[in-house]
């Protein structure tokens, strides 16, 4: 992304936003509630278009290529979305091969297997003939990863892939994307608001506050007390992993800064 | 890499689901073709003059090319089959056809399972246009064309078009606006026609039984006007049957995967309102085929576009087919309008299909 700035209406709700994503790595946006990372993907994905500055994906102006050439470069898993709850799980994963089908094309004998293997990785396959609507959380999300799989795309945009899952699922889920990164050499964007989560998997951390980027970089150097306590407004939350060194936050109750300053001010 | 299921044994594979699934679905359409067939034949032969399977069999081989049957039969036979009969069953299938298509359309394009080929002001439209026809004064009707048909096919036109422009928010055209756009403008004509009906004097029956619709005038001439568009729309449709099962996500994800649901929107909408309004123009508003097809088909055979779509079309034909014959012949010589005989015969069946599956359809 270049000087991108983003917004809905005549609302800016993001100015300057400036960052890479390179092949093979694992980027996490962070930011508190309603600092943009959604409106980050979707302008990625473009679902909205920037007001200004430039989106740029493999080189390519994202406003100028074709929707259907955007989806064989670039698959989203999205937040909360709605499925259709007649179809069956395998039918949903299908429809990931869709960018790469033309019009009078149908699902030949490699459709159905991409789409068998992708379920396969994602552990979804005895899932196929479910129906949507019997599937819970956790399944519907691995199903969803399946569906970027079978996209086959040079880049995945993860909108809070881990939100309500439970931490077994949540840990299965984002080791899955790390290793399709690496493996597949995949440029990976995700929007966390678990820090932890995005301290122990991302390479590189993008943290966004009041419209703007506030720091990027390694999770060591994004994650500081100092950048926690301006954008998140806790204090004294930030410590070292035991095992592996990362940063890592944990909470203690009455430490917001509202509590903070009811304190100073009796 | 897997995960969960080390050394799967189907790695590499075709599935080894789903191959049944789809495979019923073929044979239903293959299915569906015959009974289609069977349908056209039986009704043909069904009639106030009682003409025995057997000679409309021969008939209707006799007129195909490559065949020799020596006739013996008289030729009055010939003309009440092939002048009277077979156009009137061949438009009804046209027309149930085209209804129950743009109906699966609609209901898949705006993902509601209450629209129908109606939803955007085709009906009222049509109405209108009809209505104005037949208060023109009488030189008007003898023009050599219907005067009736072609207004009502330009009111369909004119009324989703005005619907689509109003609905319109800059580049998009966001689902709910367009369906509350064509709920007011239908409420809107719908007055007008209502209001032209009253005061219509002693064309007020010719109008109701329009509006009800009916096959009773149905002649060559008009098959070959009504084909073209259906053909047309429908080719188109069919095309379209798997970016419709990817708008059944949302529109937002269905634009993540490659759609240009924009434009999928504009064709899908021009398409099914052009054979609606031309199944529409000749024999009247037939309701009920439209909503309720589908959703019979959705029933059985499950929501997959690409097999709803060409079952639609099948199971719309055989059944307005099938429904004509009963308006014709129950109270013969007179006619019941068909739209009275589509909801009596068939509400009843699509409750029954209801209660035997017990379970989300939509």
């Amino acid at each position: 992304m270049q000087d991108v700035c983003l917004g809905y209406g005549r609302k800016v709700v993001l100015k300057d936003i400036n960052f890479r994503v390179m092949p093979g790595e694992m980027v996490g946006l962070i930011g508190p509630n309603g600092c943009g990372k959604s409106t980050i993907i979707r302008a990625l994905s473009r679902i909205i278009s920037p007001h200004s500055g430039k989106i740029l994906l493999d080189g390519k102006d994202v406003s100028r290529v074709p929707r259907r050439d955007l989806a064989r470069l670039l698959g989203v898993v999205p937040q909360m979305p709605l499925l259709p709850s007649v179809f069956t799980a395998f039918e949903v994963v299908l429809m990931g091969r869709n960018p790469h089908l033309g019009l009078f094309q149908y699902e030949g004998p490699r459709e159905l297997a991409i789409t068998w293997r992708a379920m396969e990785k994602t552990g979804t396959h005895s899932l196929a003939e479910r129906r949507v609507s019997e599937l819970s959380g956790g399944e519907i999300q691995s199903l969803l990863m399946a569906r970027v799989l079978a996209q086959e795309t040079k880049a995945i945009l993860l909108d809070e892939p881990t939100a309500n899952l439970d931490i077994g699922r949540q840990v299965e889920i984002l080791d899955l994307i790390r290793d399709l990164c690496r493996e597949n050499s995949l440029a990976v964007l995700a929007a966390l608001h678990d820090l932890n989560l995005a301290s122990q998997y991302c390479d590189r951390l993008v943290l966004i506050n009041n419209g703007r980027i506030q720091a990027e970089g390694t999770p060591r150097e994004v994650i500081t007390p100092r950048n926690i306590k301006e954008v998140y407004g806790a204090e004294h939350c930030v410590y070292t992993h035991p095992i592996n060194g990362l940063p890592t936050v944990l909470l203690k109750a009455g430490n917001s800064q509202s509590a903070d300053m009811e304190e100073r001010g009796a | 890499m897997s995960r969960h299921q080390p050394g799967s044994a189907f790695t590499n594979q075709a599935p080894p689901v789903h191959f049944p699934h789809w495979r019923g679905r073929v044979y239903a359409i293959l299915g569906l073709l015959v009974a289609l067939g069977v349908a056209m034949i039986f009704t043909t032969a069904v009639g106030s003059v009682q003409i025995p399977f057997s000679t409309t069999w021969q008939i209707l081989l006799s007129k195909l090319p490559l065949v020799q049957v020596t006739p013996t039969w008289p030729g009055t036979l010939e003309t009440i089959i092939l002048e009277i009969r077979l156009p009137r069953v061949v438009l009804a299938g046209l027309v149930g056809g085209a209804l129950s298509l743009a109906g699966a359309t609609y209901q898949g394009l705006f993902r509601n399972p209450l629209a129908d080929p109606y939803l955007i002001g085709v009906a009222q439209g049509a109405a209108l246009g009809a209505v104005v026809g037949f208060l023109l004064p009488s030189p008007w009707h003898n023009m050599g064309f219907g005067i009736i048909p072609l207004l009502a096919f330009v009111g369909a036109l004119i009324s989703t078009a005005i619907v689509y422009t109003l609905a319109r928010v800059g580049k998009t055209l966001p689902v709910t606006t367009l369906i509350l756009a064509g709920v007011a403008l239908g409420a809107l004509l719908g007055s007008v026609v209502s209001y032209l009906i009253i005061s219509s004097g002693e064309k007020m029956h010719g109008i109701i039984f329009w509006l009800m619709g009916s096959f009773s005038l149905s002649q060559w001439s008009e098959v070959k006007v009504v084909l073209p568009y259906v053909v047309v729309g429908v080719v188109v449709i069919l095309l379209y049957a798997r970016p419709l099962n990817v708008m059944q996500l949302d529109e937002e994800q269905a634009q993540q995967l490659g759609i240009n649901v924009e434009r999928l929107k504009l064709i899908l909408l021009a398409a099914a309102t052009l054979i609606t309004a031309a199944a529409v123009s000749f024999v009247g508003t037939i309701g009920f085929v439209g909503i309720i097809i589908p959703h019979a088909v959705r029933l059985i055979w499950g929501p997959d576009h690409r097999f709803l779509l060409p079952l639609s079309v099948l199971s719309g034909a055989i059944f307005l087919i099938l429904a004509d014959v009963i308006a014709r012949t129950v109270l013969a010589p007179m006619e019941i309008p068909i739209g009275v005989i589509t909801a009596l015969v068939g509400a009843p069946f699509f409750l029954y299909l209801l209660r035997r599956r017990r379970r989300i359809i939509f």
